[in-house]
């Protein structure tokens, strides 16, 4: 019996490795980055992250520890008060057409159609008027709601709106997609749905794409990578990367068993017991930075 | 809103307009008061209607109309980009909008004594007081609406890389829309009360006259049917026009059922 605990325990660990990727080889490239709101709380301090082309990287973590603000920042919504955000090697200073942001709510343009909604979308970035109808309805059918592009979103469920929100952030196809909490709002079997789309998705095309949840379960459902996160300062714990093969269930064994293990994790991550792993920077200077004025967006109201 | 049993709505009305009618029928009748100031519906309709038939008031409505509807479309003209102004350059909302909000404050009659010295005895005292009536109602509402736009919006326009005219005019505008048009219904009315203040005071040709005529010739029965016909007037503007448009666009925009 006991053996037998040992044993899952084991593999969940096997599965579960500490993921090293190096700077020159990353996507899009963190560094040191630290950001105060209002020059008093910490909401990130000296993190580092690279995420290589292709990635699903969830960023997971009790409310407070910085997951949103790192988002924000790879958008290029927030200008962090120290550090730098790049992508390909390109220090980013505001948003860019690069990168796609999607929140928790669709936030669908109410007088516009599903598929006005993603060839206003398309026009905006510049995509001939011939081929926007077109690219549209192929992203429609990739959401699975064909039948309902001529429909106002007022008239679609929870469920189906952020399906056609994927499909316009799909449509405008971004090199990075960042996702905020994307299916926070909907119902426990919706939710699995969008889940197992997002993931049937990412394994068609491979999309970088950075997911910030709360949800343990949905990180390792969806995530080739689980980057940890702990509040008070807002920092990277833990850098795991999952080796457990997609598409996955949600009911499969090993699954669970990581679940429970990462669960543990944020146990003693909210105790903050957790003894630091993470590759240590060599005597980071991170007291003697000067503490900048915040600047940009506020984090959004909830 | 419940939609079911409109015939029944529409029966509760109609008994209750009957009921005061009978009431109003039945005290003329009492003799209480001379029938020469206080007519029944009765005689008040045949006013009407001999009014209606004889042309005066057509003429009258007709006048007052084109002088409301082109003072109106100034009042568009001016109010709905004073108030996106207003909402999008911080020297509109720290400087302009306070003034706009005093002069709201005033009625929109005094303008008239300063318009009558100004341009005369003209139309275009009447069109600029009409215009100071309802003008600064539909820049506040304007205002008020862009800034009430759902910040959810602005910022998936801003990730989705929408910009400039685009923006402008795909995203802010028909995002602030429904607010605007329930401004423009306000403003409309307005200027309706702002009009007829003004028709009252001198010969304009207007119903606001044909109301001083019938005062003039103590002609009761006139003065009250002119003011149904302005009531009957205003009622199917705003049922027919505003309340379609609204509704529509609330509908569509998906802020509520039926209205």
């Amino acid at each position: 019996m006991l053996r037998a605990l040992l044993g899952r325990w084991r593999s969940s660990l096997r599965l579960l490795r500490p993921a090293h990727v190096e700077a020159d080889h990353a996507k899009i490239s963190v560094t040191q980055l630290g950001h105060r709101y209002g020059n008093k709380v910490v909401a990130l301090q000296d993190v580092d992250l690279n995420v290589r082309s292709g990635e699903l990287v969830c960023l997971l973590g009790p409310s407070g520890c910085g997951k949103s603000t790192l988002l924000y920042a790879l958008a290029g919504h927030v200008q962090p008060t120290g550090g730098t955000v790049s992508i390909d090697g390109q220090r980013i200073s505001g948003p860019g057409p690069d990168r796609l942001l999607m929140f928790q709510e669709a936030a669908l343009f109410p007088w516009l159609t599903v598929r006005g909604n993603i060839t206003f979308a398309l026009a905006a970035r510049g995509v001939p008027r011939s081929e926007r109808k077109e690219r549209a309805d192929q992203y429609i059918r990739r959401v699975q709601l064909q039948g309902f592009e001529e429909t106002l979103p007022h008239q679609l469920s929870g469920g189906m709106k952020m399906r056609a929100s994927l499909a316009r952030a799909l449509a405008v196809d971004p090199t990075v997609l960042l996702m905020d909490e994307p299916f926070g709002s909907l119902d426990a079997q919706t939710r699995i749905h969008m889940q197992e789309l997002l993931q049937s998705i990412w394994m068609r095309t491979h999309k970088t794409i950075v997911f910030v949840t709360h949800d343990v379960h949905e990180a390792l459902m969806l995530g080739t990578r689980v980057v940890l996160m702990a509040p008070r300062p807002g920092r990277i714990v833990r850098d795991l990367e999952v080796h457990l093969p997609m598409p996955r269930h949600p009911e499969d064994a090993a699954l669970t068993e990581m679940v429970r293990h990462v669960q543990g994790l944020l146990r003693e991550v909210e105790r903050n017991t957790l003894p630091e792993v993470m590759p240590p920077r060599a005597a980071a200077p991170a007291a003697s930075s000067p503490p900048l004025p915040a600047s940009g967006l506020p984090r959004p109201a909830r | 809103m419940k939609r079911d049993a409109p015939l029944k709505n529409y029966a509760q009305k109609l008994g209750l307009l009957v009921l005061l009618l009978g009431l109003w029928e039945g005290l003329s009748r009492l003799g209480i008061w001379s029938p020469y100031l206080f007519p029944g519906p009765v005689t008040v309709s045949k006013s009407l209607w001999s009014m209606a038939a004889d042309g005066r008031l057509l003429d009258a409505t007709l006048r007052s109309l084109g002088r409301l509807g082109r003072a109106y479309l100034v009042s568009v003209a001016i109010g709905v980009p004073l108030g996106l102004l207003m909402a999008r350059l911080a020297f509109f909302r720290n400087a302009v909008k306070p003034v706009v909000m005093g002069l709201q404050a005033l009625p929109s009659i005094c303008w008239l004594p300063l318009a009558l010295l100004w341009f005369g005895l003209t139309d275009t005292s009447i069109l600029f007081v009409v215009v100071m009536g309802s003008v600064l109602g539909i820049a506040i509402a304007t205002e008020d609406s862009v800034q009430g736009v759902d910040p959810q919006l602005l910022r998936v326009a801003s990730t989705l890389g929408v910009r400039g005219l685009r923006f402008q005019f795909g995203v802010l505008l028909p995002a602030a829309l429904p607010g605007i048009v329930t401004g423009l219904k306000l403003g409309w009315s307005f200027a309706w009360r702002a009009l007829l203040a003004g028709e009252l005071l001198f010969v304009s040709g207007g119903l606001g006259q044909l109301l001083t005529v019938g005062r003039e010739l103590m002609d009761v029965p006139q003065v009250m049917a002119v003011m149904v016909a302005i009531i009957l007037i205003g009622i199917t503007v705003d049922r027919v026009f505003f309340q379609t448009v609204e509704g529509r666009l609330r509908r569509r925009w998906g802020l509520e059922g039926a209205m």
